[in-house]
């Protein structure tokens, strides 16, 4: 019976050790790269709603505060979506017979929930606070993105843990005078800082900001 | 007979990897069997997770026996003090708040013609200035009223506008009746001057 392996067999088997690392390697790699891709995330991508509501018509054009409609932003974890009656304390004057407001006039009427859909949806396992942010300086625009521009809503950022973390480790980047929470850089009365970082290291002094805290797994996660 | 052996073994192998490697792709950590606040609920017959609470009762520390405070009237009649001391805090919370919630319509100064006035144009009526006579004489019980109630075609805000911050609302609207018809007597001398010269 002649040999099974050949001398080459001995290359063979080192480059297969060698491959085999690389494939595992290669294959969990292209894993966490798809996972970190909009086909995941969702960013960018526009839900159908019952209505096509426009921020920047709203924010931008009208010049309408983020707090007329969501009104618990700065005192609960959600930042509440309006009730119907809050789109019909202007719409029972202006654009009464648009029939793209039909949906909000029929849900007034009947008392029937509008079905929005959901854009920013964290795992149930994250437990995000809306008012923590906005009341230590964290502006909308900072997770939300340039919303006053949004002629529908999307998901402008990853929301994944990394991006999360991306902040919670260097809030001096991001942090704003609150005052300033509700403006967008793209709009005449926002003035940017002049230097970021300078103003940053002073709010997250003056706003007693523990950024040791920030890191534990428990401010997000319980 | 060998090689279907191998055939199987191997295919025993990747159903093994599939199972162990696609078992790990459950969302039940992510969709969890809770409410988030508005999901629809499948329970309910209106379909709503976020429930009213029950008929006749009231939670704890939300008892409204405070009339003044809470309808703005006192003894049936609309009241013509504030039910809490307006300091500086209070007439800056009221300002930001009318930033908010009254400045579309009434605009920043309150003369009736906001952004959503000058939307809605001739198809909608325009909201009253707060600085004719009538208004300036009103007590100040009746702009509480109004954000509570509505009038006219305005809706009521009492949802939106927590009790305390339309009272400091109510004040911050004297101040503006206050600035709009107020004469440069009324600046103190030592700031007169600026103002004269147009200086900030």
């Amino acid at each position: 019976m002649p040999q099974i392996f050949t001398p080459a067999a001995n290359t063979v088997a080192k480059a297969s050790i060698v491959g085999g690392f690389l494939l595992v390697a290669s294959l969990l790699s292209s894993v966490f790269y798809l996972g970190s891709t909009s086909y995941v995330t969702r960013q960018q991508d526009v839900r159908p709603q019952p209505v096509p509501f426009s921020h920047r018509h709203h924010v931008n054009q009208l010049g309408i505060d983020c707090r007329y409609c969501h009104t618990s932003v700065e005192e609960s974890n959600f930042a509440g979506l309006p009730q119907t009656k809050t789109c019909m304390s202007c719409h029972s004057m202006v654009w009464t017979d648009a029939p793209m407001l039909e949906p909000v006039r029929e849900s007034y009427a009947t008392g029937e929930s509008l079905e929005w859909v959901r854009v920013h949806d964290l795992p149930d396992y994250v437990y995000f606070n809306h008012s923590i942010h906005v009341n230590k300086g964290i502006g909308c625009e900072s997770c939300h993105g340039a919303v006053n521009e949004m002629a529908l809503m999307f998901q402008e950022n990853s929301l994944q843990m990394m991006w999360c973390l991306e902040c919670h480790r260097n809030p001096e980047a991001h942090i704003r005078d609150r005052a300033d929470i509700y403006k967008f850089e793209s709009q005449p009365d926002y003035d940017p800082p002049a230097d970021q970082l300078a103003l940053g290291e002073q709010l997250v002094r003056s706003y007693k900001v523990n950024k040791i805290q920030l890191e534990d797994c428990s401010i997000c996660h319980r | 007979m060998k090689s279907n052996q191998y055939q199987l073994t191997s295919l025993g192998l990747l159903c093994l990897i599939c199972v162990t490697t696609l078992a790990a792709c459950r969302q039940d950590m992510h969709d969890q069997p809770k409410y988030e606040p508005y999901e629809v609920s499948s329970f309910f017959d209106d379909k709503r997770t976020a429930r009213n609470p029950v008929e006749g009762t009231i939670a704890r520390g939300n008892l409204r026996a405070d009339d003044h405070l809470y309808t703005g009237k006192v003894n049936g009649e609309l009241a013509t003090t504030f039910p809490f001391e307006v300091t500086r805090e209070v007439l800056e919370r009221g300002q930001e708040r009318f930033g908010i919630y009254c400045a579309p319509c009434h605009s920043s100064i309150g003369d009736g013609n906001g952004m959503i006035a000058q939307r809605g144009g001739s198809s909608m009526k325009q909201p009253a200035t707060y600085h004719s006579q009538q208004m300036r004489d009103m007590p100040v019980g009746h702009f509480f009223d109004v954000m509570t109630n509505g009038f006219g075609s305005m809706y009521s805000y009492s949802e939106r506008i927590s009790v305390r911050d339309r009272w400091a609302i109510a004040a911050y609207i004297r101040v503006l009746q206050m600035s709009q018809n107020a004469s440069i007597e009324d600046v103190p001398a030592a700031q007169r001057q600026r103002l004269i010269m147009g200086e900030q």
